[in-house]
């Protein structure tokens, strides 16, 4: 069964059907489509058709509107990221082709293949990250009315979607989880440390967020603000400056300043040469929310080593060279040792992996209160964005589940047995998920649902978690441990 | 030091500060009115408030001081008329009279005041007992030609005469009125001596140029000659004369140790010269001497010497100011030599107003007036004692902490210097406030050093607390336990200390922002962690209080998350009370509860309020506590739900359990379940109820 043809994007529209309410004038609705050049009564048709879809929805459910349409070659998923403004995202189903019975082959489209929970994640993750660089669409409206609001579409979208990776997108993008660094205490405490004595060495740095090995450390930003961003450093920024080092273009060691002791330190985000007034300066302005509050912030993102720390800068504040020479002064040396220090107590707590186990065992965890996600399943992104360590077929049966799951509010546990001799369990308490892929063959139900697996297999997993901090957070683990023992009988 | 002889025309020579005095301008009360309420703001050096009064010398009385026992003696008429002795220990004066058989060169009491030892003459030393009959006995000094040149009392009825050929160490017999020889010394010849009741410690100048001195040991019933060591003379003078003499000379403990404290004079024609140095030679226990210390007073003229709570303090006649130096502090190495400079700015002490004596001679009507400081009338003795035999008063130095605050701009230095001092817990809990108050600007990498300070000592603490506790508990049959029991220093500054005095009033202030405060309590808990100190849980409800307070939920998850804020059944419960605030902090509060591993009743209690029963149940039967738990509980909260599928299968569970333990699924009388009984026909009808065999 060979998937020709991956699915991938048709076309992405943002419409407001308030904009263009007399006959004729439907185009005034349209605020942005892609591709850009498509004939105007087929982006005018596409929109038409999602209006009319929701529009017929609504009378069967007020408050929750169709959110996709299922045809034979496409996908339409909708969403109203603000009150009248619609998104819509219509991906192409995988195609393979097959044999008829006169010998031709032709295009078979397979129309389960593709879930609309992961789907309707990308789609509304599209809208916080536009949210996050360029503010709401109701800002720009307010700020400049539906020009300003088309530009800015057409500046993020441009770009933005070409970086979304369609096909490759899975029950992990539904969770939209951050993946948390775990660390002792202690050295939690110096990382606190550190961040306070930033923030009040400069004033004008409102928050701060650490990320260790492209896992968060620390925010001071809000959750949802949080999530955006660290989708965004993830895979986005981090993973185009790790192409740049291996390209050669920047050197990672920094001695700009003689007298100075040498450190790591670099700016991400920032000015490309701290020592030339001239050089471009690269700081994006993002938009978040404290409390109800909005603030418009520039981005700074330093890196020594493995460490990478968000600085935000209140955006008022105009940016000069001494302001990021002194930062670097100060931070590129501690930052340095910081990372260093972590990356020692990482290794000696990291246990020589059994790779025995590795292989029997495969986990998503995600928990709903913290957005702490984990996964076994998936190898590093950035590295290899698109490296995933078990059959595709069973990352859609873990959509499946988690598609189960969120249609109920009970605790519950789900086992499915894959075509290809994998087993699969779900398992939902309160608000946590953990997906458990286990490669045993010839296992039977009982065995795996059964006392046995419950008492030798799950605790084998659970301690292997434990011990394994690299594995699962350790403070992830033992928050999990209670819920999962809490549903150790079914 | 001997006691002085009080003839006013010869005591000021005598005295302590003594080198010849040419270069002291002294004029009494001179330009002190103008800087005069400065100086009283900032002096962090003052004379005690309830001095010693005696009556002052004149012609008919004649004043000693001994610097062991710390007595002042008034003399009149030779003794004839009264001897009147004041202490700073005493409350009463001690009188009595003696025979006057002559002008008294010295005049001591006994350790335990049962004795007065009174020197007249060259060749002997008078006894007189106080209580019983107060006839005299005396002593001879043993060796031929020889010339006593003091006595010193080193026990309660040992007695060591210093000559100027040795030392004679007799035991008096009060009751027998006699006088035993039990050990002589002879060395050669001796200058003068100094005397330490530290060991007790006698050291002996000899050879003509006086700088070779021999420490002697005065244990009970013995002398031990330790190794004598030689300070440096400059220039060697021909024909040889003496070149240290007692007056430069003194001992003082400091830190515990016994220290030979020399002056060395200093001429110097311009500034830039070096100027006058103390030297501290140790005298450890092994009898070994060496110069370790050298402070740099950076001045000539007249000094004099006071040790206050291991502060050394010098005072300089010339600028009426007083030098402090600490020898743990401001050293630079040079060699095995330690170059100090004074820790803190030279200031005067604090002014002294003297009240009028009740019925004094001085005349009616006198008013208030403010003791002339520094004067020529002054006498220094050990450690802490100054005199103004002229005016009949004793002090000791008294040191005012709360003033240094100002007076040392450098909080580092500060604390540093203030943790080495006695009684400064108070005045370190004011300078952390003040520091926190100061705000940002105030830098919070300041406040971080300044936590691990305090808290470097405060583990010590807990380490010898720990120690301490561990030996005696071992020590029950074996041997006893340590002889010196640590004390708990005044620099440990605990947490609750800490909580209340500082962080609390911090925390509560309105014109800091919460990110500030939250940046100092986490670095408090950082320096406790470093130092492996348990922070204690209202340190941590600080901390989530503060962060709730300003909506800062998220931040507050992940401290918890990381576990920052450590797990108690507090916490947990506090946690549970935000969850209308926060939702996820229910998880958090359960969650910590379960590692705590000793709350399972609570994490039950907390599922069935939430009406979340099958949980709980799962909760217990995976808890192992199953068979015991109370059926009642269970029903009655699955009956509050109102989810009738739920109470069926709870109901179930708990016949499964009756046939388990009792073969009968029938609840017990007194498990009071039978109105869930009840309520169970009602729902499903009897035929349901047939339990399952």
């Amino acid at each position: 069964m060979d998937v020709l043809g991956a699915h991938s994007l048709v076309a992405f529209a943002v419409y407001n059907p308030r904009f263009g309410s007399n006959e004729g004038e439907e185009y005034k609705k349209l605020l942005y489509y892609y591709p850009e050049d498509v004939e105007i009564n087929e982006k005018i048709k596409t929109i038409g058709l999602c209006e009319a879809i929701v529009q017929f929805s609504r009378t069967f459910s007020r408050q929750s509107p169709a959110r996709a349409l299922h045809t034979q070659k496409n996908r339409h998923h909708f969403y109203e990221a603000e009150e009248h403004f619609w998104m819509v995202m219509v991906v192409k189903n995988p195609v393979v082709m097959k044999e008829n019975s006169e010998g031709k082959s032709v295009p078979e489209y397979q129309e389960d293949v593709l879930l609309d929970s992961v789907y309707n994640a990308v789609l509304r993750q599209t809208y916080t990250m536009f949210k996050l660089f360029k503010g709401t669409f109701g800002m720009a409206m307010e700020q400049g009315g539906v020009e300003t609001l088309k530009r800015r579409l057409q500046e993020f979208f441009s770009r933005y979607l070409l970086t979304l990776r369609l096909e490759q997108c899975d029950l992990i993008d539904t969770l939209g989880g951050i993946s948390f660094f775990p660390l002792d205490k202690m050295t939690y405490l110096k990382i606190q440390s550190f961040i306070s004595m930033v923030e009040f060495s400069f004033a004008h740095i409102q928050f701060t967020a650490f990320l260790y090995n492209e896992q968060l450390v620390w925010s001071g930003l809000e959750q949802d603000d949080m999530r955006t961003l660290f989708k965004y450093l993830t895979t986005s920024l981090f993973p185009s400056t790790i192409e740049a080092e291996l390209a050669g273009k920047e050197s990672p060691i920094h001695v700009s300043f003689p007298g100075y002791s040498q450190h790591y330190g670099r700016f991400l985000l920032g000015p490309r040469s701290l020592t030339d007034p001239n050089s471009p300066l690269r700081v994006p302005k993002i938009h978040v929310y404290i409390g109800s509050r909005h603030s418009e912030l520039h981005l700074i993102v330093y890196k020594a080593l493995s460490a990478a720390v968000c600085f935000l800068v209140d955006a008022t504040v105009v940016l000069t060279l001494d302001f990021f020479q002194r930062l670097d002064t100060l931070v590129g040396p501690q930052l340095t040792l910081l990372a260093s220090d972590i990356a020692e107590q990482y290794s000696s707590n990291r246990k020589p992996a059994s790779s025995e186990k590795d292989s029997q065992f495969k986990f998503i965890y995600f928990n709903h209160m913290n957005l702490a996600e984990k996964s076994t399943v998936h190898v590093r992104r950035a590295a290899n964005p698109s490296l995933v360590t078990v059959p595709t077929e069973l990352l859609h049966i873990l959509g499946d589940i988690n598609s189960d799951f969120a249609s109920s509010v009970e605790d519950e546990e789900v086992t499915v047995k894959a075509m290809s001799d994998y087993w699969v369990v779900g398992k939902r308490s309160d608000q946590r998920e953990l997906y458990v892929i286990l490669n045993q063959k010839n296992a039977n139900l009982i065995e795996v649902n059964g006392t046995q697996l419950c008492c030798s297999e799950w605790e084998e997993v659970f301690e292997l978690l434990r011990d394994k901090p690299c594995c699962l957070c350790r403070f992830c683990f033992s928050n999990d441990a209670p819920s999962l023992i809490f549903d150790g009988i079914s | 030091m001997l006691n002085k002889m009080p003839s006013p025309s010869t005591w000021v020579t005598v005295s302590v500060s003594s080198v010849s005095c040419d270069c002291l301008p002294v004029s009494a009360g001179s330009s002190m009115a103008g800087s005069e309420i400065l100086e009283q703001e900032s002096s962090y050096l003052e004379l005690c408030r309830t001095p010693v009064r005696f009556e002052e010398i004149s012609s008919v009385n004649n004043v000693f001081f001994d610097e062991a026992n710390k007595q002042v003696f008034a003399v009149r008429a030779g003794g004839a008329v009264g001897v009147v002795v004041r202490g700073l220990d005493e409350k009463q004066p001690i009188s009595f009279r003696l025979e006057d058989k002559g002008e008294i060169k010295s005049i001591k009491l006994s350790p335990g005041n049962r004795i007065v030892a009174v020197q007249r003459s060259g060749k002997s030393v008078d006894f007189c007992n106080l209580m019983g009959e107060a006839t005299e006995y005396s002593q001879e000094c043993r060796g031929r030609n020889c010339y006593v040149l003091g006595f010193c009392w080193t026990s309660p009825n040992e007695i060591v005469f210093i000559t100027d050929q040795g030392l004679e160490l007799y035991q008096v017999q009060a009751e027998k009125r006699s006088v035993k020889l039990i050990k002589s010394m002879g060395t050669s010849f001796v200058n003068w001596f100094v005397f330490s009741s530290e060991g007790p410690t006698l050291l002996l100048s000899l050879t003509p140029l006086g700088n070779v001195l021999q420490p002697v040991l005065a244990k009970v019933g013995n002398l031990v000659k330790l190794t004598k060591f030689e300070v440096e003379v400059p220039v060697i003078p021909k024909p040889p004369r003496l070149c240290l003499t007692e007056p430069d000379v003194t001992t003082a403990v400091i830190y515990g140790q016994l220290y030979v404290v020399v002056l060395r004079h200093r001429v110097r024609t311009t500034p830039s010269q070096a100027g006058s140095e103390v030297w501290l030679y140790h005298l450890s226990r092994d009898g070994h001497t060496c110069k370790i210390h050298v402070l740099q007073l950076n001045s000539t003229g007249c000094f004099a010497t006071n040790v206050v709570d291991n502060l050394v303090v010098i005072h300089h006649r010339a600028s009426k100011t007083s030098m402090v130096f600490d020898i743990q502090l401001k050293k630079v190495s040079e060699g095995p030599v330690k170059l100090h400079q004074p820790v803190l700015p030279s200031l005067p002490i604090c002014p002294f107003t003297i009240q009028p004596r009740a019925g004094a001679s001085l005349g009616a009507g006198t008013a208030v007036t403010t003791c002339e400081l520094y004067s020529t009338s002054w006498i220094v003795f050990r450690p802490d004692i100054i005199m103004d035999a002229g005016l009949g008063y004793l002090w000791s130095l008294r040191l005012r902490l709360p003033r240094i605050v100002a007076t040392l701009p450098d909080r580092l230095q500060l604390v540093d210097f203030l943790l080495l001092r006695r009684d400064c817990r108070p005045v370190l809990l004011n300078v952390c406030s003040q520091l926190l108050s100061g705000g940002q600007a105030g830098g919070l990498a300041v406040v971080s050093l300044v936590f691990d300070k305090l808290n470097s000592v405060y583990k010590e603490w807990l380490e010898a607390d720990k120690s301490d506790a561990a030996a005696l508990d071992g020590g029950a049959g074996g041997r006893p336990p340590t002889p010196h029991k640590p004390v708990r220093s005044h620099a440990v500054v605990d947490q609750w200390e800490m909580y209340t005095s500082v962080l609390v009033p911090f925390a509560e202030s309105k014109t800091i922002s919460y990110k500030f405060v939250i940046a100092v309590l986490m670095e408090y808990i950082r320096s406790l962690t470093q130092f492996h100190i348990h922070a204690q849980h209202y340190l941590y409800e600080l901390v989530i209080n503060t962060l709730v307070r300003n909506n800062a939920f998220y931040q507050l998850h992940q401290l918890l998350q990381y576990h920052v804020l450590s797990d108690s059944k507090k916490l947990a419960c506090l946690m549970l009370s935000l969850e209308s605030f926060y939702p996820p902090a229910h998880q958090l509060a359960l969650d910590m509860l379960k590692r705590l591993s000793t709350a399972n009743d609570e994490i039950v209690e907390v599922l069935l309020s939430k009406g979340r029963v099958l949980a709980a149940l799962r909760f217990v039967r995976a808890s192992g506590g199953a068979d015991i738990m109370s059926a009642r509980k269970f029903l009655e909260a699955a009956s509050h739900v109102g989810d009738s599928l739920l109470f069926f299968c709870v109901f179930k569970f708990f016949e499964q359990r009756n046939q388990r333990l009792r073969n009968s699924p029938h609840f017990n009388p007194g498990e009071h379940c039978e109105p869930f009984v009840e309520y169970f026909k009602k729902l499903f009808g009897e035929d349901d109820f047939t339990p399952l065999q």
